[in-house]
């Protein structure tokens, strides 16, 4: 099955490929004052949450077969953010875990590298070593994850060491109190220090859509992090049910979808959490097609924050391969 | 905000592999009998071809119900009515309606690639619209069989008699289920004629009421076209009739039945607006209007044909529009992934290719996404007709097919005046983010459904029915049962 890898770009993580963001020139006044932020995100147009969930119900349906199969099993596979969150990560556990990044699986050398590996700050030194010159980013949560709640200077020294550590993309929390009580440009003010504290680093912003539970807010979030710097948008910390679903990761398409079409400049969308058959990918592949396009459908713009995932898009590529199932020995636990 | 230029079509990575239905569970006879008195029998009139829009194959031939077959069966029914359906104890007749409705739940993909093959609709359609949609009809009215006496609509509501019905190409099944449930909940029993382009699911009903041991002559199904159709509105012994069809059509049997002591529900053509406030979610908006315009090729009586749009954000709207509807997949109605499917004959074809033409020649501006159409079938693509004035032939004849005509308005006074500036009344969609904006134009506007922040959504519990030339009484809900009942007040 040589021609599963066909549809990967070579190119697709190296620095080279990167685009740095331009300056978004049209919105460049919103962030004047806080009165101006405020009714510039609420004058966004709403989302009415029972025909965004219809919207997805639909795409659900679509049905992916065959050679498209084939196609969007390695492209998932290729956008994984393989990730291990837990307090109990050791240096074996992460070293374990870049291992399979490198090589899921050992049975079928075509099988594609995941994106990036995804661990907390202290560790990213361990995955960076791991992973070497693999092209494999290292990325490390950041900014008092998962709950945000430290001081900014805590913040910044956490980016900072996760950066020093070799940490290629920094995945930070936004402050959800903050935006809540609707002190808007603080989260803004926060997004920009840390991007800058990240360096050459890649910005992920963790919105945390499952405590802003209304897509008005998500959509509000999703715009705020993009014009602070963001290079991705991503749903959840994966420590909030619910995480990652269809339609918040709907309106987040949407929103960069927009934001592209009015500034010139593609921003990345995550969803984390949650999302751990090969039925779900298959779903936000689909949604991604249909919503902000196929320019978006590569691991420079699109990721999967996930651990489980992984296993079950190689069983089914196992499947598609040979025709016939496996089981859980025949890939490998990390 | 301005919308940038959409940039250059790439080619498309991720290319569904085609996921065709199977059509092998569908058995399609080589020709097909009326239903007359529990039996199929040879219909005395000249046989006719029925074909599949989407490849012009000629799928069966089916029967021609000539007058005496129609009188034959209006025997049947009445014979039914007076010895077995009429006197049947009201739970019983909600026992029949249960197991029709079981079985077609049952028989559900079958009769979903059936609709489809002799409709030319997706499966996507059939399958979680159509056929699902006709069972909770079934479903619906079956409850209601015993609980006629309680339904708020006076002391003792009886059955009319023998319905004659006559229903359309659209939604061949669920128009069905529309006509029959309610009038055999109601303790009516019924001869209906199918369209004349798409009569394969009702025969397929027909084994499905033979299934449910339905005492025979309840309902008895003549195939036939305009003619048959002629004979169950005009035979002396139908006591009401019912039909969901054109306006021009619905004029001729409102004639033919005046005079007579038949009671008559008709459910004609439309014009509807669909409005989209500037404070409206544009995103679903969007949807709303694809949904609106696009659902079933267009083919819909209440479908959101008029885009009434606020002037201040049209250019915004109409850009987010053309970038959806160049995703819609237009093709085979068995693939799965299909959006859009065949126009259902080519007479209709050719209808909308006049209109639109005739949009064209008026000045409105038609714009279509590039779509490549199957070479074999009747096929055309969605079409959206911008600067469209209210006096253009496109912005007050009903198209039925897959064309919309944008409109602007100023104010929301200015997009009441020209939603109710149509002949028709039969639907109309509010889009605003704003309750009590919806609460006040719902109540300005002159149609039988008003659909907010949602378009084309359908349910047995909710009446449905026209002002003016959209016809007459309302299917659906507690007060459809009125149309099959004497003595019926309204409370």
């Amino acid at each position: 099955m040589a021609g599963m890898t066909h549809v990967l770009d070579p190119d697709a993580l190296s620095d080279g490929a990167r685009l740095l963001p331009a300056p978004v020139d049209p919105f460049s006044d919103v962030t004047r004052s806080d009165a101006a932020f405020r009714a510039f995100l609420h004058g966004l147009p709403g989302v009415d949450q029972v025909g965004a969930e219809s919207r997805v119900a639909m795409l659900g349906t679509r049905s992916i077969k065959t050679t498209a199969k084939a196609w969007a099993i390695d492209t998932a596979i290729s956008m994984v953010d393989l990730t291990t969150l837990e307090g109990s990560d050791t240096p074996g556990k992460v070293r374990s875990l870049a291992a399979k990044a490198r090589r899921p699986d050992p049975g079928d050398l075509n099988t594609p590298p995941v994106a990036a590996v995804c661990v907390y700050g202290d560790l990213a030194g361990v995955a960076r070593q791991a992973l070497g010159n693999s092209g494999i980013h290292v990325a490390a949560v950041a900014t008092a994850f998962p709950s945000g709640r430290a001081s900014r200077a805590i913040k910044i020294a956490d980016v900072k060491d996760a950066v020093a550590n070799g940490a290629d993309e920094i995945d930070m929390v936004i402050d959800r109190g903050a935006f809540l009580a609707g002190r808007y440009l603080d989260v803004y003010d926060e997004i920009v220090a840390v991007k800058e504290a990240c360096g050459t680093a890649h910005l992920k912003v963790i919105l945390e859509t499952g405590e802003l539970v209304t897509l008005d807010n998500v959509r509000r979030a999703s715009w705020l992090a993009m014009l602070a710097g963001g290079d991705f948008i991503k749903t959840s910390t994966g420590k909030i049910a619910p995480a990652a679903t269809l339609p918040v990761c709907l309106v987040m398409l949407e929103a960069v979808r927009d934001f592209r079409a009015q500034t010139g400049t593609q921003i990345g969308v995550k969803p984390a959490g949650g999302i751990r058959t090969t039925q779900d990918a298959m779903k936000h592949l689909v949604l991604v097609n249909e919503t902000a396009g196929p320019d978006w459908l590569s691991p420079h713009w699109f990721r999967f924050g996930a651990s489980s995932l992984l296993n079950d898009l190689l069983l089914q590529r196992q499947k598609l391969r040979t025709g016939h199932y496996s089981g859980p020995d025949y890939v490998t636990v990390d | 905000m301005t919308t940038a230029p959409p940039s250059p079509a790439k080619p498309n990575l991720f290319e569904y592999a085609p996921a065709p239905e199977s059509r092998s569970i569908v058995d399609i006879k080589p020709s097909y009998g009326l239903f007359i008195d529990g039996e199929f029998v040879d219909g005395t009139g000249e046989a006719f071809k029925t074909v599949n829009p989407a490849t012009e194959e000629v799928l069966t031939e089916v029967s021609s119900g000539s007058v005496a077959d129609v009188d034959r069966a209006v025997a049947a029914a009445r014979r039914a009515f007076t010895r077995v359906w009429g006197p049947m104890r009201p739970a019983d007749r909600g026992k029949y309606l249960f197991r029709i409705a079981r079985l077609l739940q049952e028989r559900a993909r079958e009769f979903a690639v059936l609709e489809s093959l002799d409709n030319g609709k997706p499966i996507r359609e059939s399958r979680d619209v159509d056929i699902p949609l006709a069972a909770a009809h079934f479903f619906y009215h079956a409850g209601w069989a015993d609980k006629l006496d309680f339904a708020g609509l006076g002391p003792n509501p009886r059955p009319l008699g023998v319905a004659g019905q006559v229903i359309p190409w659209n939604f061949p099944m669920l128009m069905l289920a529309w006509k029959v449930a309610p009038a055999l909940a109601t303790g009516n029993t019924v001869v209906l004629k199918p369209a004349e382009t798409t009569p394969l699911t009702a025969l397929l009903f027909a084994e499905i009421c033979q299934q449910a041991d339905l005492p025979p002559g309840v309902v008895n199904i003549v195939t036939g076209a305009g003619e048959t159709g002629r004979a169950v509105v005009e035979h002396g012994d139908v006591d009401k009739v019912a039909f969901t069809g054109s306006t021009e059509v619905g004029k001729s049997i409102a004639r033919a039945v005046a005079g007579t002591r038949k009671s008559l529900t008709l459910e004609l053509g439309g014009k509807a607006a669909n409005i989209v406030f500037d404070d409206a979610p544009i995103d679903q908006a969007v949807e709303g209007i694809v949904q609106g315009i696009f659902f079933n090729q267009g083919h819909v009586c209440c479908a959101g044909s008029r885009l009434l749009v606020q002037e201040n954000i049209h250019d915004e709207v109409i850009a987010s529009l053309q970038r959806r509807i160049g995703t819609l997949r237009v093709g085979d109605p068995l693939d799965k992934n299909t959006d859009i499917g065949a126009i259902n004959s080519a007479e209709q074809l050719a209808r909308i290719r006049e209109l639109s033409d005739i949009g064209e020649a008026e000045g409105a501006v038609r714009w279509q996404p590039e779509c490549v159409l199957p070479d074999r079938g009747f096929w055309f693509p969605p079409t959206v007709f911008t600067d469209v004035s209210p006096a253009h032939r496109i912005a007050r004849d009903e198209v039925f097919g897959p064309v919309l005509s944008v409109l602007t308005f100023r104010t929301p006074d200015e997009a009441v005046a020209k939603a109710n500036n149509t002949t028709y009344g039969l639907s109309a969609g509010i889009w605003t983010e704003k309750g009590s904006r919806i609460l006040k134009i719902a109540n300005q506007l002159r149609a039988g459904v008003v659909w907010a922040n949602t378009f084309n959504k359908f349910d047995p519990t909710s009446p449905f029915g026209g002002y003016k030339q959209s016809g007459y009484g309302r299917e659906g809900g507690r007060h459809g049962l009125t149309g099959y009942l004497k003595g019926a007040t309204h409370s």
